[in-house]
């Protein structure tokens, strides 16, 4: 097994990249349209999650309250397009900027604050969010039932109906955050948000104003996540309160934490196993916050840095010896 | 005019007075020694400067600017400059990052450049790479600038810790207890350093209980004992003030 690892590791990046590009265009023709629904799906969690890793990860905030801006993206897409026939493409920064508008509005006056706060109204924001729409606030939102008959996106006269047409849609979108996130992180405002992490006195000390980056990474994420939900309401055409649940910020959250917080492969590992393994073993479904409990337990005790952790993190959390210098990771 | 004026200081949490009205003034170019027994409000006195406490009363004046009920980050912008008593640096970061920090407030790429990698971003980067490596040459550190900071003999932190704040490009730089824990032999090259850091522009106040590095390199040395200034001048003028002996430099000689 070590063998094994130590020869992997050998292999350069590039040829990981490479085949993993190759596996992830040909994938729906090895799968069928059950199975490559699941992927759109996952797909969209890699970006929920991808999200949220900038405001939990980098920033290391606290946000349980994510559900509320990736449903802020579906409804106001759901909204626009319904009563006036706006199309989805157009709708999509539409979507993230009324999530970055919600999420500004909520966090800019208790950032200052400590992290526990901006975690408490963020769960509060969810739970009033969520209330609103079943209440069918402003007559917007449909109550319980929620909204359907979104229409489907549409590029260049090819009507987005097929699973395999959203796989590819989403793939892109994947790929454009993972890029995204990447270059955020190896930047100056990703190097802030460590700083903000690691020690927020001593990252205002030296000049680095703690409260506007950490703005940022909120409403960055939250934006994103709202793009995220405008993608999922396009794709399901159907959207209701039930599916922006506390639930669905936990499962995010758990995305993030159990595949290894601040890592972007440790996110496909997370969505693996809290949005796909669910979904391709039924009876596993059901069970599902049962074994994300168990899962969470164990991991805390067996493994708390996730299953696939930045190194740093991975540090901060084990101590001990220092990691081999990433080059990589350290310009 | 003074580079930093200090009128009537005065910081009180809650029953307790930490500084009273409290008055001294910092020339350019100089180094300013403040002593005083533990728990004289020098660290108070600090924080204060350096916005992390808010006046109860008084003005600080920075280059003739009032420094009242700006954030730390901003007063460090404004060219302050500080490092802690206790180590605060970013532990799980390397070396370099950690001087890189210094350098946010005087960079501007955002969202988008980062993203898309502007020109301008790029030459940003590249801009702080070469201030890093500078500082870090500076102060003797390059060689570790890949290891995580905290792996780092103690000696080496402190010196990182005073990169990092010179990599704010400060006009005042004020250390608290920069020999701590320090042998002779690193508090001498300690002392060198700081009198380059002089030759630069960069005006130095500091709080040392080593008094043979604060009599070596003060040019003048403020005392405080519960909170008020009982002494100033030069450091000779200092050894031989009777308050100061009884205050201070009495207790140590029991």
């Amino acid at each position: 097994m070590n063998l094994l690892w130590s020869r992997l590791r050998s292999v350069k990046p590039m040829w990981y990249y490479a085949g993993l590009s190759a596996l992830l265009l040909i994938l729906p023709l090895l799968l069928d349209d059950y199975q490559t629904s699941v992927a759109v799906l996952a797909g969209i969690y890699v970006m929920l999650g991808l999200s949220l890793n900038i405001i939990v990860g980098y920033a290391g905030l606290f946000q349980l309250g994510h559900a509320a801006f990736y449903g802020l993206g579906a409804y106001t897409a759901a909204i626009l397009n319904l009563h006036f026939g706006i199309p989805i493409f157009v709708l999509m920064p539409a979507g993230a900027i009324v999530a970055g508008l919600f999420a500004f509005l909520i966090s800019r006056p208790i950032l200052h604050l400590r992290g526990d706060y901006l975690c408490i109204v963020t769960i509060a924001f969810g739970e009033i969010f969520r209330i609103a729409l079943k209440n069918d606030v402003f007559g917007l939102t449909g109550g319980p039932n929620g909204l359907y008959g979104i229409s489907r996106p549409e590029l260049l006269g090819l009507v987005f109906s097929r699973p395999i047409h959203y796989y590819y849609l989403v793939l892109t979108f994947v790929v454009f955050t993972v890029f995204a996130a990447r270059r955020l992180e190896h930047s100056r405002l990703g190097r802030a948000w460590m700083y903000v992490r690691e020690d927020e006195l001593a990252a205002e000390s030296m000049g680095v104003d703690t409260t506007r980056v950490k703005l940022i990474a909120f409403v960055v994420g939250s934006a994103w996540a709202g793009l995220a939900g405008v993608i999922y309401a396009s794709r399901y055409r159907v959207i209701a309160p039930e599916n922006f649940t506390f639930v669905e910020s936990v499962i995010m959250f758990c995305i993030v934490v159990l595949g290894g917080i601040g890592s972007v492969p440790g996110i496909l590992v997370g969505t693996a196993g809290m949005v796909v393994l669910p979904e391709m073993v039924r009876q596993a479904k059901n069970w599902r916050d049962a074994w994300l409990g168990v899962a969470m337990i164990l991991m805390m005790i067996v493994r708390p840095e996730g299953l696939w952790p930045s190194r740093r993190v991975e540090f901060k959390i084990r101590g001990g010896e220092a990691p081999p210098p990433a080059s990589s990771e350290s310009k | 005019m003074g580079l930093l004026e200090v009128r009537g200081l005065t910081k009180n949490f809650g029953g307790l007075t930490a500084v009273v009205q409290l008055d001294f003034d910092l020339s350019e170019g100089e180094i300013l020694g403040m002593i005083g027994p533990n728990g004289a409000g020098k660290t108070t006195v600090f924080n204060l400067i350096t916005g992390i406490y808010p006046p109860t009363a008084g003005t600080i004046r920075f280059n003739g600017q009032n420094l009242a009920g700006l954030r730390p980050h901003h007063i460090t912008e404004l060219g302050i400059a500080r490092t802690f008593q206790t180590i605060r640096l970013f532990p799980n970061l390397c070396v370099s990052e950690n001087v890189m920090a210094g350098l946010h407030c005087r960079t501007r790429a955002g969202v988008w450049a980062a993203i898309a990698r502007s020109e301008g971003q790029r030459q940003e980067e590249l801009r702080i790479q070469r201030e890093t490596e500078q500082q870090l040459r500076f102060m003797g550190l390059y060689e570790y600038r890949d290891e995580l900071a905290r792996n780092l003999p103690y000696g080496s932190q402190r010196r990182l810790e005073i990169a990092r704040a010179l990599a704010t490009q400060p006009r005042l730089l004020i250390l608290d207890e920069p020999a701590a824990g320090l042998n002779e032999q690193e508090s001498a090259e300690l002392m060198g350093l700081i009198r380059q850091i002089r030759t630069s522009d960069v005006t130095v106040l500091l709080i040392e209980h080593d008094m043979r590095v604060v009599m070596g390199i003060s040019d003048r040395v403020v005392v405080l004992d519960n909170g008020q200034k009982i002494a100033e001048g030069t450091p000779g003028e200092i050894q031989s003030n009777p308050r100061v002996v009884e205050a201070y430099l009495g207790k140590e000689e029991d």
